[in-house]
C-alpha cells in the first residue's frame, strides 16, 4: 500500500469545511434527519441533508451551487439539525463557515439581500457605537433595502413604550470595538 | 555434553530475501555444543522435516533450533517431527528470523547478524532444556448452558442428544427467551410460540437437561474440562417439588396490577405469577419486591389457597456448586429502553411504542389477542407508522452499530398490520433495507409490493402528540429532501438491539473477553465465532451480536459441535509450560522459605501447601506446591518469588538469564 | 451576594422590561447585581453569519472586561447572548490559537475563567433556594414554558438542560405555583434574526408555536430570551395574520412570572410595556 492512501486528505469545499470548522461532511449517511426537523427547510432551495449531499460529491459545480444557496443565508443557525443528528454533524458551524466564504466570494444569493443587508447594518451599527443602536439599525436597514414601509407600524407603539431609544448608547471603548473589526471581518478590505 | 542442531530455513524467499541463510547456520556451527548447522528452503515441509529426523539419529542430536518463522504455527510441526526423531519434543525450539528478522528489517549485513544473534540465543537456551513430558487432565463431560432462550435451547438439546449431560441455567422464571414473546417470525410468518414452546418442553423433559430456572451463575474457578460452577438459584418462595402448576396462587393473588415483562408492560400480572402460559416449568415465582407480604408483612393469600402447601415465604436463595467441563454462553440482547428518544417522545406519548411491544400486541397470547389495538383507548390504529434505525446507526446516541434484524421484523410488522387491519395505512421509515438473507429480500418486496406498506427513506426528526394524533416529521431524501408530516395514531419504534444488561459482570465472572458494546468477544472473528479466549467457554446466540432466529439456532448447534468434540476426549493434553517450586534433598528440601507470598500472587488458586514432615510424622516445614492441573503458567508467582525457588519449566531462570547473557555476546 | 451582569443591548431598549425585572427580582432576594462597565454588543445572530473571528472577538472583549472587574460570575439574562459568550468561551477554552488570535484583535488579557449563568440557572442558584417563604400569591395559571433554541443547544457547550422536551423553566414555575403544559414547541425557533429581514417567515414560526400554546389552553407563554419575546409578543398582528385568528395570550419573561407570584408591583416588572396585554 502506498503512503497516500492511509492519509487521505479531503480536496475541495469539503476539504475547506474540514479545515476550518472540523466538521466532516463525509459522515453524514443522508438519513434527512436535519432536512426533517428544520424549521426553514420549506423556505430554502437546498434542504440541509441535500447540501450535504452535494458538498460530498466534491464537484467543483455543485459547490458553487452551494456557495450560491439561499440555504445558507437563510439557516437560523437554531441548531435543532445539530442536536438531533446522528452522526453528530455540526452542520450550523459549518453554515457559518460556507456564508463567510460566500460572502468573500461575493456568491451570495440574490435572494439573501434584506437578510444580508439586515446583517450588515446590525454589525455597522455596532462598529460605529460598540452596542445596537435599535433606531439606527432599522433605518441603515430601510435604507439598504429601500423597504421604507415597513415596519412603520411598530416604531411609534415601541416608542410609546419606552423600547426605543431616540440617541444611540455611546460606550467609552468604541475604538476598541471597531479595531476589533479592523483586525476581523475588515481586515481583508483594507 | 550438548549435540544441538541448527536448522535454518528460508522460508522460500520470506526469509532469504533480507537474511543470508547460508552465513547464519555456517556462524551458527562454530558455536560450542553445535554439531550440525544447515539451512533449507523450507524446513516445514516434508523433505525439510526429514532433515531434521535424521540428523537427530544420525548425529545423536540432544537438542534443535529451528531458526525459521513466529513458533505460533510451526512449533508443533517441528516438535512432532523432533519426536519422531527420537528427541523429547520439548528439546526443540524456534528462532524466529521471518517475523523478527526478514518481514521487519532491508536486505543487509546488520540483518544477517541480527538473525545470527537470534540463533544464538535460542542455542543457549536448548542447551538448558530439559525433556518435559504434556499433563493429562481429565474432562467432566457435563456442559453448563448458561440463557434459556433460543440458543440455549438449541444447544443444550444438541449437547443433550449426542449422550451429554447439561445444566440449563435461566434468569428469569421460564426458558424461551425473546423468542416467546415474538408473534410470527420473519420470512415464513409462522407462529414463533408453535414452533419454539415444543423445544421447551423438549428440554424440560430430556433425561440428559437439568434445568435451573430463575438462576445465575454466581462464579467460577477451574479451566477447560474442569470448570467448578457456582449457580444461585433464587429464591421462588415455592416448593417446587410440591407444586403442581394449578395457578390457583396466580388467579387469587390480590396483587394484580404489576406491569408484564412479558408483555412489555402492555398488559398486567400478579405478584405470584408464571410469565405466560405456555411456561417451562409451570411453576410460578412469587415477585419480593411486589409481593403485599414482603412490603408490608401481612396477606398470605397464596399460602391459603394453595391446595399442596407449596407456598414457602422463608425460602432462600440456594447456592449449588457444579462440575462442568465446557460452557456455552447464551444469554441473549437486551432492547434499548424510554427517555433514549426524547424526540420520539417514547415513555411519554403511550402510543409510541417498541417493536417488541408491537409484537406482544400482534401475538395472539398477548394483551390484545392479536388485535391491534393501541395501547392509549384501545382504538385500532388507521395509520401507522414505524420507525427503522431508532437507535441504531446513531453514533449520537451512542450506538453506531446496525442492529441487523430491524429491517427484517419492521416489515414483517407492517406486513401484519396491513393483514389485521383492512384499510389500514403503514409507512415505515427507513434509511436502507439491510435484508441479506434467504428469502428476506424478497419478504420485503412483498410488504411493499403486495401488502402496500408505503416506504419512505428518511429518518424521522420529531414525533408529537397533538389533538390525539402523533404528528410524525420526517422526509422522503428520494425527493430531494422533501418534508413528509404524517399523522398517525400509532408509532412503532424499531429500538436498537444492545447487549443485556449484566453482560459485562457476567464476562467477568466467565473470564471472557467483551467489545466496546459489551457484546461478548469471539476468539477469531471468521475462523473462531463460536470460541471466546478462554478454553471450554462458547457463545451462541445474539450476547455475542445481535443476531436473528436462524442464526442464533446455527450458532448454538456450531456450539454444542465444539462441546461435543471436547467431550469426546477422556483426557486432555496440556503443555507442561508451568510453574515448578524446586526441591533437594535433605534438611534443605526446597530453596522455599514458606513466606506464601506465591499464594496470594496467584490469579488461579493453584498454589497449594505443602507440608514435610519426618517419619515421626512432625512437622519440618512447610512449602510451596503448585497444582499443575490448575497452574497457567503465567509466570506472576515466579516474579513474586523471594528466594527464587519458583520456575516455569520451559522458560527457567537459568535459560532466559542464558538467552539474554548470549545476546549480550557473552559467550 | 455580588453577581456580575451583561445585559446586552435588546435589554437596553426594545425589552427593556425584561433588565427591570431581572433587577427588580434581585433586589428582593438581597442579589446585588453589578453590570460590566462598558460592555459592547456581543455581535448576537448577525456576526457568526460574516464573520468567525469577529463573532468570537466580541464576546470575548466582554468576558476580559468581566475578568478585569474582577467578577467571577455574570448573568446572561438574554438566550442569544447567553449562547454566544458560552459558545466563544467554549471555543476559545479548546482552539488555543483562535484564543491568541483572539486576543491580540481585542487588545486586552483574557483568561476565559468567568462562570456564565443563563437566567434559568442564576434564579435556581440563588433565588429558589429561598423563593417559597416569599410567595404571597401563588401564579396558578397554565403556562407554556418556551426555551427557543439558545438556551439549550448545543448541550455540548451549554450542559444545561436536555435539548428535547428540557424541563428546567417548567420545574421552576411549579415552583411559583403553576401549571405548566405538555406542549409540542418548546424548542422550536422563532425566526430569531430574521425579524426584520423576513418577517413573514417568522410569523409562520413564531406563529406556530403561539398557536399551539392557545390550542393547549396555555394563559401565558413564559420565556427567558428578548428575541423570542419580541417576536411572539411584537410580532402578535403578524402571527394572527398568519394563523387567521386573534390569539391574545400574553408573553412573560420568566423574571416577571417570579415578581407576580412574590407581589412585586407590575410597574417595576415593566408589564406595561408588552404589546400583547397582560392581565394574568
Amino acid at each position: 500500500m502506498s503512503a497516500d492512501t492511509h492519509h487521505k486528505t479531503t480536496k475541495g469545499l469539503s476539504g475547506e469545511v474540514l479545515e476550518h470548522t472540523g466538521v466532516k461532511v463525509d459522515k453524514c449517511y443522508q438519513c434527512g434527519k436535519c432536512t426533517a426537523g428544520c424549521p426553514m427547510a420549506s423556505e430554502m432551495d437546498l434542504a440541509p441533508s441535500y447540501l450535504l449531499r452535494m458538498l460530498q460529491t466534491g464537484d467543483a459545480k455543485l459547490e458553487e451551487q452551494v456557495l450560491r444557496s439561499f440555504t445558507i443565508w437563510v439557516c437560523l443557525t437554531c441548531e435543532m439539525c445539530y442536536s438531533r443528528c446522528p452522526m453528530s454533524i455540526d452542520i450550523p458551524k459549518m453554515m457559518d463557515f460556507l456564508r463567510e466564504k460566500s460572502m468573500k466570494e461575493k456568491k451570495a444569493s440574490k435572494k439573501a439581500k434584506e437578510i444580508i443587508a439586515f446583517h450588515k447594518s446590525f454589525l455597522s451599527s455596532i462598529e460605529k457605537t460598540g452596542r445596537l443602536y435599535e433606531l439606527g439599525l432599522t433605518l441603515e436597514y430601510k435604507a439598504r433595502t429601500m423597504s421604507i414601509m415597513q415596519d412603520v407600524g411598530v416604531a411609534p407603539a415601541m416608542l410609546s413604550r419606552g423600547k426605543l431609544h431616540i440617541l444611540p448608547e455611546l460606550i467609552k471603548g468604541r475604538s476598541a470595538v471597531s479595531s476589533i473589526f479592523d483586525k476581523t471581518i475588515n481586515k481583508n478590505k483594507k | 555434553m550438548s549435540r544441538i542442531g541448527v536448522f535454518v530455513c528460508h522460508c522460500g524467499e520470506n526469509i532469504s530475501a533480507t537474511v543470508n541463510c547460508q552465513k547464519v547456520a555456517e556462524t551458527a556451527s562454530g558455536y560450542e555444543g553445535v554439531v550440525h548447522s544447515v539451512d533449507y528452503k523450507y524446513m516445514c515441509s516434508d523433505p525439510g522435516q526429514t532433515l531434521i529426523k535424521q540428523a537427530i539419529k544420525d548425529k545423536n542430536l540432544t537438542g534443535v533450533v529451528v531458526a525459521a518463522c513466529s513458533p505460533r504455527m510451526h512449533e508443533p510441526t517441528f516438535r512432532k517431527a523432533c519426536n519422531e526423531g527420537g528427541l523429547n519434543p520439548f528439546m526443540c525450539e524456534m528462532a524466529n528470523l521471518r517475523e523478527h528478522c526478514s518481514w521487519v528489517h532491508d536486505k543487509g549485513d546488520l540483518t544477517t547478524e541480527k538473525a545470527i544473534d537470534v540463533v544464538r540465543t535460542q542455542v543457549e537456551k536448548v542447551k538448558r532444556n530439559q525433556p518435559l513430558t504434556d499433563i493429562k487432565v481429565p474432562v467432566t463431560k457435563t456442559a453448563l448452558v448458561i440463557g434459556g432462550g433460543i440458543a440455549g435451547i438449541q444447544t443444550s438439546l444438541d449437547i443433550a442428544n449426542c449422550g451429554h449431560k447439561v445444566i440449563l441455567i435461566e434468569k428469569d422464571p421460564s426458558i424461551g427467551g425473546h423468542m416467546s414473546q415474538l408473534s410470527e417470525t420473519f420470512p415464513t410468518l409462522d407462529c414463533s410460540q408453535c414452533i419454539l414452546t415444543p423445544r421447551m418442553v423438549e428440554v424440560a423433559q430430556h433425561p440428559n437437561i437439568t434445568l435451573y430456572t430463575y438462576a445465575e451463575l454466581e462464579s467460577l474457578d477451574g479451566f477447560i474440562g474442569n470448570f467448578t460452577a457456582k449457580i444461585r438459584k433464587k429464591a421462588k418462595s415455592i416448593d417446587e417439588k410440591l407444586c403442581t402448576g394449578c395457578g390457583l396462587c396466580t388467579t387469587k393473588c390480590p396483587t394484580k396490577k404489576i406491569p408484564s415483562e412479558f408483555n412489555e408492560g402492555l398488559g398486567f400480572r400478579p405478584a405470584v405469577y408464571v410469565p405466560f402460559p405456555q411456561a417451562v416449568p409451570n411453576i410460578p415465582v412469587i415477585d419480593r419486591i411486589n409481593c403485599t407480604y414482603y412490603i408490608k408483612g401481612k396477606c398470605k393469600v397464596c399460602e391459603k389457597v394453595c391446595p399442596t402447601k407449596a407456598i414457602v415465604f422463608d425460602q432462600e436463595d440456594e447456592i449449588i456448586e457444579v462440575a462442568v467441563g465446557a460452557i456455552v454462553v447464551a444469554t441473549g440482547f437486551g432492547i434499548k429502553q424510554p427517555d433514549f428518544f426524547p424526540e420520539y417522545g417514547y415513555g411519554k406519548y403511550p402510543d409510541v411504542i417498541t417493536g417488541m411491544q408491537f409484537e406482544r400486541l400482534a401475538s395472539a397470547s398477548g394483551p390484545t389477542f392479536g388485535e391491534i389495538k393501541r395501547p392509549s383507548d384501545g382504538q385500532v390504529p388507521k395509520k401507522i407508522v414505524f420507525i427503522a434505525c431508532a437507535g441504531s446507526r446513531d453514533e449520537a446516541k451512542g450506538i453506531p452499530y446496525c442492529s441487523k434484524i430491524c429491517c427484517m421484523y419492521t416489515a414483517k410488522h407492517a406486513m401484519l398490520y396491513q393483514h389485521k387491519v383492512h384499510g389500514g395505512e403503514s409507512t415505515v421509515f427507513y434509511m436502507d433495507i439491510r435484508a441479506a438473507g434467504k428469502n428476506y429480500e424478497e419478504f420485503v418486496r412483498r410488504a411493499i409490493e403486495e401488502d402496500t406498506v408505503k416506504y419512505v427513506r428518511g429518518r424521522v426528526s420529531r414525533v408529537y402528540e397533538k389533538n390525539g394524533k402523533l404528528i410524525v416529521k420526517g422526509v422522503d431524501t428520494l425527493l430531494g429532501a422533501m418534508p413528509v408530516e404524517i399523522e398517525a395514531d400509532m408509532v412503532v419504534l424499531a429500538t436498537a438491539g444492545v447487549a443485556n444488561p449484566g453482560a459485562e459482570e457476567l464476562a467477568q465472572k466467565l473470564h471472557i473477553s467483551y467489545d466496546g458494546y459489551k457484546f461478548f468477544a469471539e476468539s477469531h472473528p471468521k475462523l473462531k465465532p463460536i470460541e471466546t479466549n478462554t478454553g471450554g467457554i462458547m457463545v451462541a446466540g445474539a450476547c455475542q451480536s445481535i443476531r436473528d432466529i436462524p442464526e442464533s439456532v446455527s450458532m448454538a448447534s456450531g456450539a454444542a459441535v465444539k462441546v461435543a468434540c471436547l467431550f469426546s476426549q477422556n483426557e486432555l493434553t496440556r503443555e507442561p509450560l508451568i510453574a515448578v517450586v524446586n526441591r533437594c534433598a535433605a534438611p534443605l528440601y526446597s530453596t522455599c522459605v514458606g513466606c506464601f507470598l506465591c499464594q496470594s500472587a496467584c490469579p488461579y488458586q493453584a498454589i497449594e501447601r505443602e507440608e514435610i514432615k519426618d517419619r515421626s510424622g512432625k512437622l519440618i516445614k512447610s512449602i510451596a506446591k503448585v497444582n499443575p492441573g490448575l497452574c497457567q503458567g503465567c509466570g506472576t508467582c515466579v516474579a513474586f518469588c523471594r528466594s527464587r525457588s519458583i520456575d516455569i519449566q520451559g522458560y527457567t531462570h537459568d535459560q532466559v538469564y542464558n538467552e539474554v547473557m548470549a545476546l549480550l555476546n557473552e559467550y | 451576594m455580588v453577581l456580575g451582569i451583561y445585559p446586552g443591548c435588546s435589554l437596553k431598549g426594545s425589552s427593556r422590561e425584561y433588565t427591570e425585572s431581572v433587577l427588580a427580582v434581585a433586589k428582593a432576594f438581597d442579589i446585588e447585581i453589578k453590570e460590566i462597565l462598558d460592555w459592547n454588543c456581543c455581535g448576537a445572530t448577525a456576526a457568526h453569519n460574516l464573520s468567525k473571528e469577529l463573532a468570537l472577538a466580541l464576546p470575548a472583549r466582554i468576558l476580559a472586561l468581566a475578568e478585569n472587574q474582577g467578577l467571577d460570575e455574570i448573568v446572561v439574562p438574554c438566550a442569544a447572548c447567553y449562547s454566544r459568550l458560552s459558545g466563544t468561551q467554549h471555543e476559545l477554552n479548546q482552539h488555543p490559537e483562535l484564543k491568541s488570535k483572539v486576543v491580540e484583535a481585542i487588545g486586552m488579557e483574557y483568561k476565559g475563567t468567568v462562570g456564565i449563568l443563563n437566567i434559568v440557572q442564576m434564579i435556581d442558584k440563588y433565588i429558589t433556594p429561598n423563593i417559597e417563604s416569599k410567595i404571597v400569591k401563588p401564579f396558578d395559571h397554565k403556562l407554556a414554558c418556551y426555551y427557543g433554541c439558545l438556551l439549550v443547544r448545543p448541550k455540548e457547550v451549554l450542559k444545561f438542560d436536555r435539548e428535547e422536551d428540557p424541563q428546567s423553566m417548567d420545574t421552576l414555575m411549579s415552583k411559583l405555583g403553576a401549571k405548566p403544559i405538555d406542549w409540542a414547541f418548546k424548542t422550536e425557533c422563532c425566526g430569531a434574526g430574521l425579524t426584520m429581514s423576513r418577517t413573514k417567515t417568522v410569523a409562520r414560526l413564531s406563529g406556530e408555536i403561539v398557536k399551539d400554546a392557545a390550542d393547549r389552553g396555555a394563559e401565558a407563554i413564559i420565556v427567558a430570551c428578548p428575541m423570542c419575546h419580541s417576536n411572539l409578543d411584537m410580532r402578535r398582528k403578524e402571527i394572527n395574520e398568519y394563523n387567521d385568528q386573534k390569539i391574545n395570550i400574553p408573553v412573560l419573561y420568566t423574571t416577571q412570572a417570579i415578581g407576580l407570584a412574590i407581589g412585586l408591583d407590575r410597574e417595576s416588572l415593566g408589564l406595561q410595556r408588552h404589546f400583547v396585554k397582560v392581565e394574568i
